[in-house]
């Protein structure tokens, strides 16, 4: 059988698990502002855990897209150290804060431009803005089979089979592939990759190839921003902790009077 | 027609409380923009349901049956849902933010080449342009936005437990039957089994005790439920809680998830162990009456929400403390 041929869209965000102390909202630029390194979107990670399964189990190509203003290809090439083939950045001044459809648009186009594929994977959303729009979307603008929220991805007979997360349980369903799958954290973390490994392999990547809006055949009118109106600070959720201090023992007799009193 | 239309949710033959809150915020908005309001309503037998929706005062109830609309096949009820667009022509479309919603929503945005924004908890009319104004957190809920887009219908999917659902109206609304054009050849994704798994109702409970990647390994699930045995003797419902890190590595099952992708609950007492209190994480859980978190580390986040706290291993504190509950039953 020959090898198949996978897409991860793996975003890069301000790390969305920062400590609060670290985050910030700056009501004019319309940012949140995080004071620690950005990451790619957790689910994101799930996504790409999945295709270098699929790869190990049954040959695959890994190619990994990344959009944004700009990408820095340092938080992009750990996909490359933990399994996937090859990694493109699709970097434009015009790609800055751009609504789920015009940056599904784009991704469509790089995608086309890539030409053959067999899946295409993405996180069930972005840690970002929490949108969950533009995997869905990306492959509705392809004409490919959708389905939301997968919980395991199988690969048989040119069909993919996944367990997608329903209310009660899980339904099993089949899309002859090509096909797109947005994929949910149950399908479990992106391995863990070492400091050394890390660095050593980073070593052995050559230059990662950058697209612009124009390499993808994209008219710069047919972008559309989000339309923020405003972004603010949530309401404040501080409540006055009372620490309960002392030996174990003594712990549990002063947390089981806790127990009580909130009867 | 310039009508605000709803998607309405069936839950056991009955209509989904999700549906009823947008039942209550699509009158407010359609008042304010003086149209209608529709619900649509899908399913291979939706007779029962579209009198119950009709008996909350909307103007009219649609009413979209086919045998290929029983269960949730996601391709045939997008077909539907955008032909009952097409023909209602509204204004405003609202979706719940359930699974089903979540899924639509984007697929519908795209063929009706609209912009839509997912998981609002407010919304409004700009009276300047009569356009949404959608309100919705982001960043996991480290920061709130309001987005206003254009195009036509105006489109959102809507949070649950945040708007009051609508009450019983005096004049009932006509129902209308939309006869929906599907057929087989339109599924593209085909389902082979619906498989039922036992679910925790985490929103159900009085006691939640929530492990993290604190918790070390999936063996610390076993010391919380030890607590949960213990306190289930003085406290109504008392259910295992977890943060999204711990489904991530196979300790637990994602039913137990709390939070932003998980439930989100307001228990009366919510024990966070182990769990650093991810943003994500503290908007599931931060209606909670009493919090009280457990974990190593002093400067975490969690105890910035907390209203007990205790700087020790849980594996030392939490066996203690269920004998402490035990002898004292």
């Amino acid at each position: 059988m020959k090898e198949i041929g996978i897409i991860v869209c793996a975003k890069q965000i301000p790390d969305p698990e920062a400590p609060l102390s670290d985050v910030s909202v700056n009501a004019e630029t319309q940012e949140v502002v995080v004071d620690a390194p950005p990451v790619i979107s957790p689910f994101d990670e799930n996504a790409l855990e999945v295709a270098i399964r699929l790869k190990e189990e049954l040959g695959a190509k890994i190619t990994v897209l990344s959009m944004g203003k700009k990408v820095s290809d340092t938080v992009l090439r750990k996909s490359l150290v933990a399994g996937a083939d090859e990694l493109i950045l699709l970097q434009d001044d015009a790609f800055e804060k751009l609504d789920s459809h015009s940056i599904a648009s784009a991704l469509a186009g790089a995608i086309r431009k890539i030409g053959e594929f067999d899946l295409v994977l993405t996180g069930r959303q972005a840690g970002d803005w929490d949108s969950g729009q533009v995997g869905l979307i990306l492959g509705e603008i392809l004409g490919l089979p959708c389905i939301n929220l997968a919980r395991e991805i199988k690969v048989e007979d040119g069909n993919v089979v996944v367990k997608k997360v329903i209310p009660e349980g899980y339904e099993r369903v089949r899309a002859k592939m090509p096909a797109l799958v947005t994929v949910s954290n149950e399908v479990g973390e992106l391995r863990y990759i070492s400091r050394t490994k890390m660095l050593k392999m980073l070593k052995g990547v050559g230059s990662i190839p950058s697209w612009s809006a124009e390499d993808l055949g994209i008219t710069l009118e047919t972008l559309q921003k989000m339309g923020i109106m405003t972004l603010s600070s949530p309401p404040d959720m501080r409540r006055d902790c009372q620490f309960i201090e002392g030996t174990p023992d003594e712990l549990s007799d002063k947390l089981a009077a806790v127990f009580k009193s909130l009867r | 027609m310039n009508d605000v239309m709803i998607l309405g949710d069936v839950k056991e033959g009955s209509l989904d409380i999700r549906t009823l809150e947008l039942l209550g915020v699509g009158k407010k908005l359609a008042g304010d923009l003086g149209v209608g309001l529709s619900v649509v309503l899908m399913g291979d037998a939706v007779s029962t349901v579209a009198e119950q929706a009709a008996s909350y005062g909307p103007d009219r109830v649609y009413k979209l049956e086919h045998p290929l609309l029983k269960g949730v096949n996601p391709d045939m009820w997008l077909a539907s849902l955008q032909q009952a667009c097409k023909q209602i022509n509204p204004k405003i479309v609202l979706l719940s933010h359930s699974l089903i919603g979540m899924e639509l929503g984007p697929r519908l945005a795209c063929r009706l080449n609209t912009r839509l924004t997912t998981d609002c908890i407010d919304l409004s009319i700009d009276p300047e342009d009569g356009l949404l104004l959608r309100t919705k957190p982001v960043s996991g809920g480290n920061a709130i936005s309001v987005f206003k887009c254009p195009g036509e219908p105006q489109l959102a999917t809507v949070r649950a437990n945040v708007f009051d659902p609508a009450e019983a109206a005096d004049g009932n609304g006509e129902i209308v039957d939309m006869v929906p054009e599907i057929d087989e050849s339109m599924i593209t994704v085909e389902s082979i089994e619906v498989v039922k798994e036992e679910v925790v109702a985490l929103d159900k409970a009085d006691v939640v005790i929530s492990g993290g990647a604190g918790l070390g390994d999936e063996d610390g699930f076993e010391i919380l439920q030890d607590l949960s045995k213990a306190l289930s003797k003085s406290f109504g419902s008392v259910m295992i809680g977890c943060s999204r890190v711990a489904v991530d590595k196979g300790w637990i099952s994602s039913d137990h998830q709390v939070g932003l992708t998980g439930t989100m609950i307001s228990p009366d007492i919510y024990i966070a162990v182990g769990i650093s209190g991810a943003i994500q994480h503290l908007v599931g859980m931060i209606k909670s009456k009493k919090i009280i978190a457990i974990n190593t580390d002093p400067g975490c986040n969690m105890f910035n929400v907390a209203d007990y706290g205790v700087v020790e291993d849980y594996e030392k504190v939490v066996p203690a403390l269920v004998k402490r509950l035990e002898e004292l039953s």
